[in-house]
């Protein structure tokens, strides 16, 4: 990138709902730079998810801007699409498509939006598949698939895109407790290769280890951020602390 | 009364109900196929993103206005609006006045031409009849339609956006498969409820089924034997049809077994 190593800048992001009456979003400003993993933590109904569906415009903000690779991508003028293929989202609900194949799910998106030659789409999901231990489920159908292994699925079907950022919306909410384990690996993987993360979580073992970044939310508020070692062991904000203190 | 003499009697004009039964069938046939189309057509409308004055309902930033006659303004999509009052105006009138208004009125000063098709139909009274019929069943296709898109959680769209893919792209390669299989049922439905109100056409001289059993009971004074076997044919038309939907079904419905 010529300008800077901020992929993304969030400033002043609102997100209404009833005329103000309920501000899910209430003015964030945050950078997330190149390489970075940044978790965002926080009670439930605080504006975390919106945040980050905000990201890539599921979520379409009241007001506020967000710079993606130095394009406002909060103006409707421009082609979403070409953004968010650079944007990989994995959801709490996993979302496979149930019609489609394991392999199918994967080279979808990198077939019809990239153009990249089937063969070649296949290829590399299938070392993807392999990457995350599941290369001969690739012509099983989702609904054949545990939790974790969907999740999994998820996560390479969003790289199979080769996005310059992967954003976790609550990615092991969903899962049996048994499960969690096998999805955080591949995101631990994932962040160890120099991926840009932002992550939803309330695995705060994982945000503590994997983390660079640790963004704390309340109200739809931005309250605290730093280190996993300035948020865990010297929180400064109340509401941090209470928070800390219910879940730790 | 039912005796074995009427029904000889209503055998000896067996080649009627032959007749009618063709009348019925290609009846139903095209207007199961115009009626698709339609609907097809008005569910797309429906469901069209097209705002043709949004740039009305955005700021001077670019972002959406958040209250206001310009942001109403900036939602408004005409084809949905047309699409919509379309819909409920053939469902909220009975099929025997849609048919009587297409039939008396917008074909009154068409001078359609006489020719009979397999030899039996009326092409003048038979085009009204499908028109009518496709009319109606194409409002009723759409909502089957319509509410079958909408019934695809929306996570499914959200995934396919967040990989790249445009609407078009969403609803032809996830949406649409998805939403095919479950409607399949209703749609059957629908199919069979052509088969049966086609019947009404024989209010406007369509000589199908129905017309069949008037003609004989005027020809030998029994009501009774026709009916039955009006009511057999029919059966037989409909029962298959569903069968055949049914088969349909469990072929699309692969990705639901573990």
């Amino acid at each position: 990138m010529a300008t800077n190593d901020k992929l993304i800048q969030v400033i002043d992001l609102k997100k209404y709902y009833k005329k103000g009456e309920i501000k899910a979003l209430d003015g964030i400003t945050v950078d997330i730079d190149r390489g970075d993993v940044m978790v965002v933590i926080g009670p439930s109904g605080s504006g975390k998810s919106t945040f980050l569906r905000s990201l890539n415009l599921l979520e379409q903000p009241t007001s506020g801007t967000i710079l993606f690779e130095g394009v406002d991508i909060t103006n409707r003028k421009v082609n979403l699409n070409v953004h968010r293929q650079k944007m990989g989202m994995v959801f709490q609900h996993f979302n496979l498509f149930p019609h489609k194949t394991i392999l199918e799910n994967m080279i979808l998106a990198p077939v019809e939006v990239k153009k990249v030659p089937k063969d070649k789409a296949k290829a590399k999901a299938l070392e993807l598949l392999d990457r995350v231990g599941l290369a001969d489920r690739a012509d099983t159908y989702p609904i054949q698939l545990s939790g974790g292994q969907k999740q999994r699925v998820a996560i390479v079907r969003a790289l199979a895109m080769e996005p310059d950022v992967m954003l976790f919306d609550e990615p092991t909410s969903a899962l049996d407790p048994e499960m969690v384990g096998e999805v955080l690996d591949v995101m631990r993987q994932l962040a160890h290769a120099g991926m840009t993360m932002v992550v939803v979580t309330h695995e705060m073992g994982f945000a503590r280890e994997v983390g660079n970044r640790v963004v704390f939310m309340a109200d739809g508020k931005l309250l605290e951020q730093g280190s996993p070692d300035d948020i865990f062991n010297h929180p400064q904000n109340e509401r941090l602390k209470d928070f800390l203190a219910k879940v730790l | 009364m039912i005796s074995s003499e009427g029904f000889q009697a209503t055998f000896r004009y067996i080649s009627m109900f032959v007749e009618g039964l063709v009348c019925t069938v290609s009846l139903s046939f095209l207007t199961v196929i115009f009626g698709f189309m339609l609907a097809l057509v008005l569910a797309v409308l429906r469901l069209s993103p097209w705002q043709p004055f949004k740039r009305l309902g955005l700021d001077k930033n670019g972002h959406l206005r958040e209250e206001g006659f310009l942001s109403a303004l900036g939602r408004f999509n005409p084809l949905n609006f047309l699409a919509t009052c379309y819909v409920e105006v053939f469902r909220a009138t009975p099929m025997l006045v849609q048919l009587f208004i297409i039939y008396y009125i917008v074909f009154a000063d068409v001078s359609l031409p006489t020719f009979k098709l397999f030899g039996s139909i009326r092409f003048d009274r038979f085009l009204p009849g499908v028109v009518a019929l496709s009319l109606n069943s194409g409002a009723y296709l759409c909502e089957i339609i319509r509410s079958g898109i909408q019934s695809i959680d929306g996570g499914q769209t959200e995934a396919a956006r967040s990989l790249g893919l445009t609407q078009t792209q969403n609803m032809r390669f996830i949406v649409l498969p998805q939403a095919i299989k479950n409607i399949l049922p209703a749609i059957a439905n629908e199919f069979v409820t052509i088969i049966k109100e086609s019947s009404i056409c024989y209010t406007i001289g369509v000589k199908e089924i129905m017309f069949a059993v008037a003609s004989i009971k005027g020809a030998t004074y029994r009501i009774g034997e026709p009916l039955i076997i009006a009511t057999l044919v029919y059966f037989c038309l409909t029962f298959p049809t569903s069968k055949i939907i049914a088969h349909f079904e469990r072929k699309m419905s692969r990705g639901d077994k573990r």
